[in-house]
């Protein structure tokens, strides 16, 4: 078929068709008698299923229009939404979104779904779930991407085959269970030696999450897998408990046809499972799309361009803002009034461009939150909690860069809060608060930052367990604890080694905790705050800069060279009276606000060539921090503030010590940025 | 070097009284010297960085590299940037300012000594019109063990 050329568009579009279908079905589902939201999914469907039809995809469009159906139905008021209805929609939105993943991969979209079409059928003719149970058991596709869970392990006809082929034979056939130990480390790695171990006693027919899912550690902490052996059970488990880390195993005997009646039972129970177990996979296959409302928003026509050529433009445009500079240097001399006019205009023109170069950088953080609405809803289904999530700001634009590397401490944050922070229904009801928890997701500009709040109005936080559970941890000493104000003991939390779950649970706090969380943000040049106010609920606040590429740094002078230190690892700078720099233990300390903050002298660390030799009077200090660290790097002179663009020195200056990037300057000149992490020990 | 032997363009360029050749398809420009930017720590021969048109390029010293005398910047001074596996790197050059094409029978493997460089370095020799040129092997002059060297200090 001549359809290549539309291909793309027609990815595009069925993401964004998925994409509404997706929203709008979670909408629903907090508002099941709000029908014009039908309507819309069922716009949405009816679209992707035309398309999907015109260009050949059969399987698509078929399992849309079993949607379209049910959708219909309940539009006409045939069907009232109630949760099973809601996950089988949620769950054939899911096979959608995989179909078309795999379109886009160059694959034909083929896919059987006949267990989810039963479904689809089954409501659509206004029958219970429970009565599905007559449907033949689920079949998988060769890719195995089809209804595969840990509760149920389903098996497709050739594997069918295989292991009734192997009972014949006298081998054995287990369902085993493995799980690893909560803070394991290395679970990739585990896995591997797990399935290293089985592959010597027999042959692993089956494994749930799959083994490249394994590969990618897209799982929790346990995995299934069906094994076919001539080893009894006892042996292989004592095999496997000897893989470190392990710290259950479970095998029992795998029973074809007791597989096939549970396995209607649990069809309900495999959909949560399912889309408990993938939403992070087939959410990542949406993100890079632009959602309906910006599309609403701006009407836009967009193209595609790769960011290396947007790259390459901001090289050049940088280069140009340097020649500007001389332009205005040279004019100024001249003294010439057309001349003059002239350069005036084209640094305003320039002025602008820059700011259009460096929007195009930009992303609505949209595509970050995009995925955090049906997390929320599966986690609260697993925890047995009510929570109500709402997203403000999702067009909130940010660099591509810091896009990239914010969506992980943002799950580990609402993981956080929809686990520890909200409290059970019960247990709010008995606090005088409703049961329904509230979560709010909120991006916002402000100055040169974005800011992203997590709040919730949970349990807030026990100042009295935490501070206890600090001491107890060694994060500070009872001492200091005293004079800490509210504020500083919320941020304990985010301190390493402290993690007050008394529990661990799979949701969140498996040892690691938050202080991940701080540390990747600060990486970014970002920093957190925490507002709590106990059994109210909590607010997680992040800043973070609006582009990576572009950092505000301080310029400073040693000797002839300058130097950049970027201003989010800067505390403060001083000038200090040679006579106030003690001694400790042979180095050179200051006494910094009642801190005893140790010199660094860059010149001697840069090895700057020195024309002078004499001891200066005064000492020109920069205050800089790494976490709770601090040191005062000695310069000769500060130039002052200044917004830089981030460069690396190349591949062939990769690791050079204490120097994190370079930049260029207005003169053209090359300064290079201290790593002043390298430089606190 | 499968392209020493064909008829090869080179760029010409002079170190202390020797005239060297690099591929014509491996320079990017010729460049003026100025405004380098020292890199504390970094191995003796590389000079610094240079801002060339945005792009932070390393440059080094190539009478430091082959371990000649050290030389003030003079008029002709010029800054060679040259592409090897995707890196770009400017190498500092007494002057350079010829063209030559290097037909195929013109050149000898190279003589077991030449001048203070070493001979790894030397893809071989060429003898056109009564010049000499010794043609470099670019891969070896800014060796993997060089980068070695440059990433593990600390």
């Amino acid at each position: 078929m001549e359809s290549n050329q539309y291909l793309d568009v027609f990815i595009d579009e069925s993401k964004e068709n998925l994409q509404v279908v997706n929203d709008g079905l979670l909408e629903l589902e907090k508002d099941p008698s709000n029908l014009s939201i039908v309507d819309e999914i069922f716009r949405a469907a009816h679209t992707l299923k035309g398309m999907s039809a015109t260009m050949g995809y059969e399987d698509l469009s078929d399992l849309t229009h079993k949607m379209e159906n049910v959708l219909d139905a309940i539009r006409n008021e045939k069907i009232t939404v109630n949760s099973n209805v809601m996950d089988v929609l949620l769950d054939s939105l899911e096979y959608l979104e995989k179909m078309t993943a795999d379109i886009a991969e160059g694959g034909t979209g083929s896919m059987n779904v006949e267990s989810v079409v039963t479904q689809l059928n089954a409501i659509e003719k206004g029958e219970e779930l429970s009565q599905t149970g007559t449907s033949p058991a689920v079949i998988d596709d060769e890719s195995e991407t089809s209804t595969s869970s840990v509760e149920g392990l389903t098996v497709d006809q050739f594997e069918r085959t295989v292991l009734e082929q192997a009972k014949t034979d006298g081998q054995n056939v287990y369902h085993i269970t493995v799980s690893l130990s909560e803070d394991c480390l290395l679970k990739v790695a585990r896995v591997y030696m797990v399935f290293e171990v089985l592959e010597q006693s027999g042959e692993v027919i089956k494994s749930v999450p799959t083994v490249d899912a394994l590969e990618n550690e897209e799982f929790e902490n346990h995995f299934d897998l069906i094994l076919v052996t001539s080893e009894q059970d006892e042996e292989l488990k004592a095999k496997i408990m000897k893989v470190s880390e392990v710290r259950e195993v479970i095998i029992k005997p795998f029973e074809l046809e007791a597989e096939q009646s549970s396995d209607d039972k649990q069809t309900t129970e495999e959909n949560q499972a399912v889309s408990n177990e993938q939403p992070e996979i087939s959410n990542d296959q949406t993100n890079d799309q632009p959602t309906d409302q910006q599309k609403k928003a701006a009407g836009n026509k967009t193209i595609r361009v790769n960011i290396e050529r947007l790259d390459a433009l901001m090289n050049l445009f940088e280069e140009m803002v340097i020649d500007r500079g001389r332009l205005e240097q040279i004019s100024e001399e001249l003294n010439h009034n057309d001349l003059k006019g002239t350069v005036e205009r084209i640094s305003r023109i320039s002025g602008d461009l820059q700011n259009i170069i460096l929007t195009m950088r930009m992303v609505p953080i949209e595509q970050v939150f995009n995925r955090f609405p049906r997390m929320v809803r599966q986690l609260t289904r697993e925890l047995g909690k009510d929570i109500n999530m709402e997203i403000e700001g999702a067009e909130t634009e940010l660099d591509r860069t810091v896009i990239d590397e914010i969506g992980d401490p943002l799950v580990h944050l609402i993981r956080n809060a929809v686990d520890h922070g909200v409290e059970m229904p019960e247990e709010r009801k008995q606090k005088g608060k409703p049961a329904q928890g509230n979560m709010l997701l909120k991006a916002f500009h402000s100055g040169n930052h974005v800011f992203v709040e997590i709040r919730d109005d949970g349990q807030g936080i026990n100042k009295e367990k935490v501070l206890n559970k600090a001491i107890e941890n060694g994060v500070v000493s009872s001492d200091q604890a005293s004079s800490l104000t509210d504020k500083q003991i919320n941020e304990l939390i985010l301190a390493s080694g402290f993690s007050t779950a008394q529990e661990i649970s799979d949701i969140s706090g498996r040892g690691v905790g938050l202080d991940v969380v701080k540390s990747t943000i600060e990486s970014l040049g970002g920093s957190i705050e925490i507002e709590s106010e106990y059994g109210k609920g909590t607010t997680f606040s992040i800043q973070l800069p609006l582009t990576l590429s572009i950092i505000s740094v301080m310029l400073v002078m040693i000797e002839e060279e300058t130097y950049a230190i970027p201003l989010s690892s800067i505390i403060e700078t001083a000038v200090i009276k040679h006579t106030d720099v003690m001694k400790a233990h042979n180095k050179e300390v200051i006494d910094f606000r009642g801190h005893i903050v140790p010199l660094v002298d860059l010149r001697q660390v840069f090895e700057v060539p020195s024309a002078k030799d004499e001891e200066e009077t005064y000492y020109s200090v920069v205050v800089v921090r790494k976490g709770d660290q601090m040191a005062g790097l000695v310069v000769d002179s500060f130039i002052g503030q200044q917004e830089i663009v981030l460069k690396s020195l190349g591949d062939y200056l990769s690791n050079v010590f204490a120097i994190s990037g370079a930049t260029i300057l207005g003169n053209g000149e090359v300064a290079l940025i201290v790593d002043s992490n390298a430089l606190i020990k | 070097m499968s392209e020493v032997m064909q008829d090869d363009k080179v760029i010409v360029f002079k170190l202390k009284d020797e005239e060297y050749g690099i591929p014509i398809e491996h320079v990017g420009s010729i460049e003026r010297i100025f405004n380098i930017t020292r890199v504390p720590r970094a191995p003796k021969f590389v000079k610094g960085v240079m801002n060339l048109r945005g792009v932070i390029t390393p440059i080094i010293d190539l009478r430091e590299r082959f371990g000649l005398e050290t030389v003030e910047q003079t008029e002709s001074t010029r800054i060679i940037i040259i592409h090897v596996d995707d890196k770009s790197i400017g190498v500092i050059v007494d002057a350079a300012n010829d063209v030559v094409d290097v037909p195929q029978e013109k050149v000898e493997p190279s003589p077991e000594v030449v001048g203070a460089v070493n001979a790894d370095y030397i893809r071989g020799v060429a003898k056109i019109d009564q010049r000499l040129l010794i043609l470099l092997n670019l891969e070896k002059v800014l060796s993997e063990e060089e980068f070695d060297e440059l990433s593990t200090i600390d």
